[in-house]
């Protein structure tokens, strides 16, 4: 957090207002001054769960049970892929509505081909991937020869794709996938044992700890201000103890799921694609201007294009590991309210509709307060009338906070 | 009608057009434009709206290539047919509306489209290299890691500048640079552009505003109805001077016949450098 307010020692420009140190108090007013700015970024939707959580354990104490937690993970995953691929186009200031007719049509190649056609599986989930790339490809085609709005290409995709999703599956309408296939067994059964996972979670937060010092270090010997030791450390603990906490916790039930696990490590390579190449720095510029990034060289045609496919490919990869977690594929996979869960969970996560904000992370943080929302419910034993009330509530309140924290930016001068 | 040769005149220009004419259909923006940039110097290019100033910085930006006429570069023919012919000749251009990408920070506006870095980007070395260029500009900029959104419209035009410059350009344009600025804003533009003048960039400035185009161009070329009418040296040349050539009272013979037979802009220059 304290990367923002850099400034090298030698340079003494009189106009410069800041803090001569970058220490733990630094980082805390620079935070605090980004919030007041409207800059609020994970904290609406982080508080919003806090209280979901608290409102559902204090209705009914099995909330948030171990095992309910270890079911929500496992929930959250297959979405949760599809939300991540939702959030890169979000970011486009783009939209892809056919993200749950993508996951379903997904669906239906991969039991199809590995039940019908005897395809060996990774063959089978290759297939589901490429038509994805192909229909991403597609999209982004249009867009970008013709300018057709990826709202009204991506409806029509919406419906082609179902189509096309029913042409598959063929007469049967419904196809199991046996249950002693891997790719089942890992979207139901596989957990990490726990000396792994402690171990991961230690490794992690050493990671952590080791990148930022060492970019501290490579700061001080560039000149510039580096980010405060305290705060680093103090970070990394933190971020170990509430990880080994939860692991802790998870692993008085079934533990980690590898699927979930599968969707964390997506999520964190598509916040490194982000945050720290090029290509993720033009889908940021051109989410905050088309027209900059084109002057600036940008082949903007390409990354739409490569954009598209990445989030079509990502909405087949949560349709297989929906389908696998399902253990079957039918006319409905995919279908009723997959699509709109998808861009909800991206928009309640933190990516805004306007394109050019919002991380990878939005995706983890909205599929998981949509499923605890629908978790909770249904231990309410309330029908999903209520629960698309709610969800669609909450929808609405994301977007409320999202247009407010906007016109709050531009109060204070920020984007 | 004072017309005097360029101060640094024994240099070789850096950039020569030559009887530019733009068309965009029936209508002529640019009709045989000549203009000569050399290093080292600001030279002004000021009009009425509708001159041609702005058809004539995007043919240099190579945004709307030149309908008919020569451009040469240091001695050698070249074309301006699109953006990146511009840019790959060292000529950057400063548009009116900045083209900045308000959600990004300094840094990565400037480096937008040329990021450092093998794999990964590398942020350090863009960070520092975003202060040193910063440093050499003398430029005030509070924090280069805030979005650009919260600068403001001379520390906006500041990193739009100090992004032209990414690359070591040998020509810089300027398009109104402080037509939206205040007056403390618009002093810290103008020190910046004599920055540019010292670095020896040649340097095209776009403005309706004479004080400006007093204060720190060194050559000043009017534009009238899309044709050259006068390009005089500021030191020798009045302000009614300008204004007269700008609006066209000094619609004189001598300006009509030039800009019929098309060969004034040369021919007035030798004549008085001679």
């Amino acid at each position: 957090m304290s990367t923002s307010a850099t400034q090298p020692p030698t340079n003494n420009s009189p106009a410069v207002e800041l803090p001569p140190a970058s220490g733990l108090a630094e980082s805390w007013a620079g935070f605090r001054s980004r919030v007041s700015g409207g800059d609020l970024g994970a904290i609406p939707v982080v508080v919003g769960l806090a209280l979901i959580w608290t409102v559902f354990q204090i209705l009914n104490p099995t909330f948030l049970s171990s095992a309910n937690l270890v079911n929500l993970a496992m929930q959250s995953a297959a979405l949760g892929t599809i939300a991540l691929g939702v959030v890169l186009v979000l970011l486009l200031a783009q939209i892809d509505l056919s993200v749950g007719s993508l996951s379903g049509l997904a669906a239906a190649i991969l039991a199809v081909t590995f039940t019908q056609l005897n395809w060996p599986l990774p063959f089978a989930i290759l297939a589901a991937l490429a038509a994805g790339a192909l229909f991403g490809w597609f999209y982004g085609f249009l867009l970008t020869r013709f300018g057709v709005p990826s709202f009204v290409i991506t409806l029509a995709g919406l419906l082609g794709v179902l189509g096309l999703q029913l042409w598959v599956l063929g007469k049967l309408g419904s196809i199991n996938i046996p249950f002693d296939s891997w790719i089942v067994q890992f979207a139901q059964l596989m957990f990490l044992p726990a000396w792994l996972s402690y171990l991961l979670v230690a490794l992690a937060s050493l990671a952590y700890v080791g990148t930022h010092l060492s970019l501290a270090n490579r700061r001080i010997r560039a000149g510039l201000l580096p980010e405060s030791r305290t705060a680093i450390l103090l970070r990394g603990g933190l971020m170990l103890v509430a990880l080994l906490l939860g692991t802790w916790y998870l692993n008085t039930d079934r533990g980690i799921g590898l699927m979930f696990l599968l969707f964390v490590v997506l999520v964190m390579a598509v916040n490194f694609a982000l945050k720290r190449t090029r290509w993720g720095r033009s889908i940021y510029a051109i989410g905050g201007n088309v027209e900059a990034a084109r002057r600036a060289g940008i082949r903007v045609d390409r990354v739409y294009i490569s954009v598209f496919m990445v989030s079509a490919m990502l909405a087949t990869l949560g349709g297989v590991l929906a389908a696998s977690r399902l253990a079957a594929a039918n006319q409905s996979s995919g279908g009723g309210d997959t699509n709109l869960t998808a861009i909800a969970a991206a928009v309640i996560g933190g990516a805004s509709l306007f394109g050019g904000r919002g991380s990878a992370w939005s995706a983890l943080l909205g599929i998981v307060v949509i499923q605890s929302i629908s978790s909770g419910l249904t231990l309410l034993s309330l029908d999903s009338s209520v629960r698309y009330m709610v969800t669609g509530a909450v929808l609405l309140l994301a977007v409320i906070i999202d247009s407010m924290s906007r016109r709050s930016r531009a109060l204070h001068g920020r984007f | 009608m004072t017309n005097v040769t360029p101060a640094t005149s024994d240099d070789e220009p850096i950039l020569s057009l030559r009887g530019i004419s733009k068309q965009f259909g029936a209508i002529e923006a640019l009709s045989n434009v000549s203009l000569d940039i050399y290093p080292g110097e600001v030279v002004a290019i000021v009009g009425d709206n509708g001159a041609g100033k702005s058809t004539l910085v995007k043919v240099l930006a190579g945004v709307h290539p030149a309908t008919s006429g020569t451009i040469t570069y240091r001695g050698d023919e070249v074309s301006l047919a699109n953006p990146t012919d511009a840019r790959d000749l060292g000529i950057a251009t400063v548009f009116q509306d900045l083209a900045l990408c308000d959600n990004l920070d300094v840094v990565s506006n400037l480096f937008l489209g040329r990021e450092l870095g093998t794999r990964a980007l590398d942020e350090v070395e863009m960070e520092q290299q975003t202060w040193a260029l910063l440093r050499q500009l003398s430029a005030k900029i509070p924090s280069v890691r805030t979005p650009v959104a919260g600068l403001s419209g001379g520390q906006r035009q500041t990193v739009a500048i100090a992004r032209s410059l990414i690359g070591n350009p040998s020509i810089v344009v300027l398009d109104e640079p402080t037509a939206a600025l205040g007056v403390a804003q618009t002093a810290e533009v103008l020190n910046l552009i004599e920055h540019l003048r010292e670095r020896g960039h040649g340097i095209v400035l776009v403005s309706h505003n004479m004080a400006d185009v007093q204060a720190v161009a060194d050559r000043v070329v009017v534009l009238r109805l899309g044709r050259n009418n006068g390009d005089f040296a500021v030191a020798d040349v009045t302000y009614e001077d300008i204004i007269a050539a700008i609006t066209g009272a000094t619609d004189n013979a001598v300006s009509r016949r030039a800009g019929l037979t098309g060969a004034t802009f040369t021919r007035i220059k030798e004549g008085l450098s001679s």
